[in-house]
């Protein structure tokens, strides 16, 4: 079972990556799923690339398709500007063009890291809709850590909630009939006669 | 096997001198490159079809009648027209009547365009894209092979009892390459008719190119047209040569950087390995276009884009010179080594006329027997 987690966070060390390592964490035991983490600070050239470009550079290409063929997701972000980063968003609209259907169907967790708790509605005001439009099973719990959280308690309660909800969702929609592998469209060709005769009026 | 040049015909500033050609400029001189890609001894001239700035090439087959009156060797053709926006109707009679003009020097490239608002500006929807394509070509393909023809479909008014004019020059209709840099479907749809397939080869990774490219050769096969080997294939590329390559790396990359599709984006040396593009020295050109084979199969015509992003006319003329005398005599040479021999030629007026002209042989034979039978 493999599990990817995308981390957005920009300083090293992050509080992002460090949320999204607590969340891998709580999930792998639970799963003992392989975790692979990816850090879109060193993939920010390449997602840029992928617009300029119009395909996704092979590190790039290669973060998709772990992400394509992932069991179930992690996903932290900063907030910035009242929502998630730009490169957050970026790399899940360039995931998109490149796979539309990459997330499909896949439980995906959500966490964002902020200064102040103020901004915590963003988890279900940007995040939360952005992965519904992507087709991702979204956790119900999704975990924000402001700065003081770091220092307070309650921050473990909420990861380990959230940590196994991934996890039984992980191990739930694992059966036979997930609707992984991927469509490919090469492998999916429309009869070409079929395609024309859609197009014939009726009678 | 074909080389030629294909031309977006973009109006872009020259980065090293600010300067911006004029639409006449421009124009002008996409006529006096094809005159020199015949005068350097390539096959094939083609144009794009664009109906926004900065672009000129609105009308291509006006462009390539008047290049039709000044070459004589030269094969016309298009990159691409657009089946999706233009009416069918109009394109079998330009086609057809450039055909004429020309003595048979024409072929032409179908293609989806990429300009979004083209198809509202046309009255088209562009989420019908693909729909587009595939009913305009099929009207297209009965029109220069039918008269009186009646028609009915979904996007079009419908025909009763329509000839198109001219008919084609001998009953042959023109050659036909379906471009597509990543739809399977018209991978698909120039299978089923035993058309070329046309990938621009220029902004995708070559493991993409292949897969449309054996997808194409696969289902051209299963249609009965030929073995995969003998599918009808062309490829673009873009290169920028000097003698010497640190000097052609040094001169291209201003105009690289702020390239129209490409600028702002990657290095040049990231781009050149991550597509086909060569910035080097004919010898390098000769080795990655050679190396297509490797992916694509052996294949029929092979395009180079040469005039963009502001080169000048003069660069662009010098770029021919070598094209011309120092890479396409080698690439001749080196891609008809080793040629498997059912790999046929790119597909010519007289290819095609000597075919028909052998079917009618064939059908009178079998009148004649059938009528012995009956006697």
């Amino acid at each position: 079972m493999r599990l990817v987690v995308v981390s957005a966070g920009l300083s090293v060390p992050s509080s992002t990556r460090l949320l999204a390592d607590r969340l891998a964490v709580g999930t792998a035991g639970r799963t003992a799923a392989e975790v692979r983490v990816i850090e879109l600070r060193d993939l920010a050239v390449e997602i840029a690339h992928t617009f300029t470009n119009g395909f996704p550079p092979p590190p790039l290409a290669d973060a998709f398709a772990a992400v394509a063929e992932a069991d179930g997701v992690i996903a932290v972000t900063p907030v910035f500007s009242a929502s998630y980063s730009g490169l957050f968003k970026s790399f899940f609209d360039a995931l998109s063009v490149t796979d539309e259907d990459a997330l499909a169907g896949k439980p995906v967790l959500i966490g964002a890291t902020g200064g102040t708790a103020r901004h915590s509605l963003v988890l279900d005001h940007a995040l939360r809709p952005l992965f519904a439009y992507l087709k991702a099973v979204v956790v119900p719990t999704g975990v924000y850590a402001a700065s003081e959280d770091w220092g307070a308690e309650g921050l473990d309660g909420r990861t380990e909630r959230a940590a196994g909800e991934l996890a039984a969702l992980m191990t739930g929609l694992s059966g036979a009939d997930r609707p992984r592998p991927r469509r490919d469209s090469f492998e999916e060709v429309v009869p070409f006669e079929q395609r024309l005769a859609a197009l014939r009026p009726a009678g | 096997m074909q080389f030629g040049i294909f031309s977006v015909g973009d109006v872009t500033p020259d980065p090293t001198t600010g300067r911006t050609p004029t639409e006449r400029e421009r124009i002008k001189a996409m006529v006096a490159i094809a005159l020199k890609a015949e005068e350097v001894g390539l096959d094939v001239f083609a144009t794009g079809e664009h109906h926004n700035p900065p672009f000129v090439p609105s009308s291509p087959t006006t462009m390539l009648g008047y290049i039709a009156a000044r070459t004589e060797r030269l094969v016309l053709s298009t990159s691409t027209t657009l089946i999706t926006t233009n009416d069918p109707v109009k394109i079998a009679e330009d086609f057809a009547m450039l055909q004429h003009l020309a003595d048979g020097r024409v072929d032409v490239m179908m293609g989806r365009g990429n300009t979004g608002p083209v198809y509202p500006w046309f009255g088209k929807d562009i989420r019908q894209g693909i729909n587009l394509a595939v009913e305009n070509y099929a009207l297209l393909h009965r029109l220069w092979r039918e008269e009186g023809v009646d028609w009915e479909g979904r996007f079009r008014t419908p025909l009763q009892g329509f000839t198109s004019t001219p008919r084609p020059l001998d009953g042959v209709a023109p050659f036909v390459w379906h471009g597509s840099i990543r739809s399977p479907e018209i991978a698909e749809q120039a299978a089923y008719y035993g058309d070329g397939f046309f990938h621009n080869n220029i902004f995708w990774p070559a493991d993409h190119t292949k897969r449309m490219v054996e997808l194409y050769r696969q289902r051209y096969a299963h249609y009965g047209h030929g073995t995969p080997e003998q599918a009808i294939v062309g490829l673009g590329g873009q290169v920028f040569m000097r003698r010497n390559s640190q000097d052609a790396v040094r001169e291209f990359r201003p105009y690289f950087d702020v390239a129209p599709v490409y600028g702002h984006g990657p290095s040049l040396e990231e781009f050149t390995e991550q597509t086909p593009l060569t910035v080097g020295s004919p010898q390098q050109v000769i080795e990655k276009t050679l190396a297509f084979r490797d992916y694509a199969g052996d294949y029929q015509r092979q395009l180079f884009l040469m005039d963009h992003a502001g080169l000048p006319l003069k660069t662009v003329l010098e770029q021919l010179d070598l094209l011309g005398e120092e890479v396409v005599p080698v690439l001749r040479k080196e891609f008809a080594k080793d040629r498997p021999a059912g790999v046929p030629d790119a597909p010519t007026h007289a290819s095609l006329l000597a075919g028909a002209r052998k079917d009618v042989r064939e059908d009178v034979r079998e009148d004649v027997r059938e009528e012995g039978v009956r006697a």
